[in-house]
C-alpha cells in the first residue's frame, strides 16, 4: 500500500451529477417506474440504490421498489478462503413482476454481478435484469455489460479504484490508487 | 492447503466468534426461509460425517447443512462399516482423511476421542459429541435458540436440571453460557452431580429442584441409560421423575423449557410440557440447522483473509 499515489477523479459535485444522470436515464428506459426494483449490491451499491430511487421519485412522481443484495454466499473464491462476511439481502416485492436495476459502486471483472444474479434468481424470477453502475474500470473477466453507467475510468489492472459515499464513508468521491514505477 | 482450524471444544470459542457464529445463523435462517433454500457457497467442498454413537438431529442437520451450503457430503456410521470389523479410530482416520475431506464431522462415545482424530487429518474437524466431555455445536445452537427468544444472553440464568454427570450438553453448554455472560446452575441429585467439575466449571450447584424458581430458563437433561450401566445412578426412574422431572407443576409464569433430545417423555420432562409451544424443544431443533450452516462456512473460510481485507479497508480510509 505504502508507494501508492492516491488521485482524486471524480468530487463530491461530480459524483451527485452523475448519479442524478442515472436516474434520468433509467427513466428514460422505463416509462412506469412502479414496474422497476432498484437493488443495491452490498455494501456501496445499497446507498446509491437508495439515492436513485429517491431521484427517480422525485423526477416522475412515482417511487420504484427499492432492495438489497449480499453476494457472500455467491462468491465463486469463498474455497480461497476469503471469508465473506455474510449480510442481509432483502427483496420486498414480486419478482417476477418486477425489472431489476442492479446497482454496484464500481464494475470490474464482473464476477460481483455474476453472484448477484444468481442470488436473485434464488429468490424469483424477474422478466428482465439490467445494470447500473457508478464507475465502469473495465478488465472484465465474464461477458457483462452495464446497462447505465455513471464513469467510464479505464485503468491498470494494478491500479485500484475506490469509490466514497457519504453514507459508508462520509464523503462522496472517486479515487484512484496507483502504484508507484520504481 | 494452509492448516485447517477445528471446532473440538466450546472454549476455543471466544465471545466475539460466538456472536459472529450466532450472527451467521440468522443470515441462514433467512435462507431456509426462501423457496429455494440452497445456495452455492461450498461447492466442491467434501465434508465426512463420522458417527461412531447413533444420533438422529446432530446426524440429520449436520447432513442438511452441508448439502444446503453445496457442498458434497458423506455419512458413514460405525454400524455397517469396518469399525464393526474392529479398525481402530486411527485406521479409520487415515482411510477417510485419504479421500481428501475438507471437514470430518465426528461423534464418539470417548470423551477425547475427537481431539486424537484430528491429529491424523488436515480435514478441519468438528466435535459432534464425545462421550461426556464436550457438544460444541449443541451449545451454540442452545445460545441461538436463547438469544432468539429471549432477546439476550447476558445476565440471563439458565439451569440445567437432571443426569449433569453424563451430560456433554450441560458442559458445553454452561462453558458457552458463561462466555456470554449469563449465569449458570447445576440442580440434580447428588449421584448426578459432578460435584468437582461443576465447581471447576464455576456454576451454581444444588440438589433442591426448589431452586430453579431463580432461573429464567430450564434446561431439562436427558436421563441417559446408556452410560449408566449398573450404576445404580437413581433409586427407580419413577422416583426420579417424581423428584427432579420437569413438568408444568414446577415452573412459574413466563419460564421456558429447553430439552436437547432425545426426549424421556415422563422421566425428565412431562408429557405435556415436552408438547407446550412455550418449550422450546422444537426451536432448538431448527436453530441446530442453521447454527451447524454457520460452523461449517466459518471452517471453510479463513479468517486471516478477512483480517487482511480489513486491514487493507482501513488504511484506505486512513
Amino acid at each position: 500500500m505504502t508507494g501508492d499515489t492516491v488521485t482524486r477523479l471524480v468530487d463530491q459535485d461530480q459524483v451527485r451529477r452523475t448519479v442524478a444522470r442515472i436516474a434520468h436515464e433509467i427513466l428514460e428506459r422505463h416509462a412506469d417506474p412502479s414496474r422497476v426494483a432498484l437493488v443495491g449490491i452490498r455494501t456501496r451499491g445499497v446507498p446509491l440504490a437508495t439515492r436513485l430511487a429517491a431521484l427517480i421519485a422525485e423526477y416522475s412522481g412515482v417511487r420504484p421498489d427499492l432492495g438489497s443484495v449480499d453476494i457472500a454466499l455467491y462468491r465463486d473464491d469463498v474455497a480461497a478462503g476469503t471469508m465473506p462476511v455474510v449480510g442481509e439481502t432483502h427483496l420486498p416485492f414480486p419478482l417476477s413482476d418486477r425489472t431489476v436495476v442492479l446497482v454496484d459502486d464500481v464494475l470490474y471483472t464482473g464476477r460481483t454481478i455474476r453472484a448477484a444474479i444468481d442470488a436473485i434468481f434464488d429468490y424469483g424470477r424477474p422478466p428482465r435484469v439490467q445494470l447500473a453502475v457508478l464507475v465502469d474500470r473495465g478488465h472484465r473477466e465474464l461477458p457483462i455489460r452495464p446497462d447505465f453507467v455513471g464513469r467510464n475510468l479505464p485503468t491498470s489492472a494494478a491500479d485500484r479504484v475506490r469509490v466514497r459515499l457519504t453514507e459508508t464513508d462520509g464523503v462522496d468521491e472517486i479515487l484512484l490508487f496507483t502504484k508507484e514505477r520504481s | 492447503m494452509s492448516a485447517r482450524r477445528s471446532l473440538i471444544g466450546i472454549g476455543d470459542l471466544s465471545r466475539d466468534d460466538i456472536t459472529r457464529l450466532l450472527d451467521l445463523g440468522e443470515r441462514f435462517a433467512e435462507v431456509m426461509s426462501r423457496d429455494i433454500k440452497k445456495v452455492p457457497t461450498l461447492r466442491g467442498r467434501t465434508i465426512i460425517n463420522l458417527f461412531f454413537e447413533s444420533s438422529t438431529r446432530t446426524a440429520t442437520s449436520f447432513e442438511l447443512a452441508g448439502k444446503r451450503l453445496s457442498a458434497d457430503v458423506i455419512n458413514v456410521k460405525a454400524s455397517g462399516s469396518s469399525v464393526e470389523k474392529g479398525e481402530t479410530l486411527k485406521d479409520t482416520i487415515l482411510t477417510l482423511a485419504a479421500y481428501k475431506p475438507d471437514v470430518l464431522v465426528i461423534r464418539h462415545a470417548a470423551a477425547g476421542a475427537v481431539a486424537a482424530a484430528a491429529r491424523y487429518t488436515d480435514a478441519a474437524v468438528v466435535n459432534a459429541g464425545d462421550g461426556k466431555h464436550e457438544h460444541p455445536t449443541q451449545a451454540l445452537l442452545d445460545l441461538y435458540t436463547l438469544r432468539k427468544t429471549m432477546g439476550r444472553l447476558e445476565g440471563l440464568h439458565v439451569a440445567f436440571v437432571g443426569d449433569v454427570l453424563h451430560s456433554r450438553v450441560a458442559r458445553s453448554g454452561a462453558i458457552a453460557l458463561q462466555t456470554m455472560g449469563a449465569e449458570v446452575s447445576f440442580i440434580a441429585p447428588p449421584t448426578l452431580l459432578p460435584r468437582g467439575s461443576a465447581e471447576g466449571l464455576g456454576v451454581h450447584t444444588s440438589y433442591d429442584i426448589a431452586d430453579i424458581a431463580d432461573a429464567d430458563v430450564v434446561y431439562a437433561l436427558r436421563m441417559q441409560h446408556e452410560r449408566m450401566g449398573e450404576g445404580g445412578f437413581v433409586p427407580s426412574l419413577r422416583e426420579y421423575a417424581t423428584q427432579y422431572g420437569i413438568g408444568h407443576h414446577r415452573l412459574r409464569e413466563g419460564q421456558r423449557v429447553m430439552h436437547a433430545g432425545p426426549m424421556n417423555r415422563g422421566v425428565e420432562i412431562t408429557d405435556q410440557l415436552a408438547d407446550d409451544p412455550t418449550a422450546l424443544v422444537t426451536a432448538q431443533v431448527e436453530g441446530g440447522m442453521v447454527v451447524r450452516m454457520a460452523v461449517l462456512y466459518d471452517l471453510l473460510s479463513d479468517p486471516q483473509a478477512v483480517r487482511s481485507a480489513d486491514v487493507v479497508s482501513h488504511m484506505v480510509a486512513a
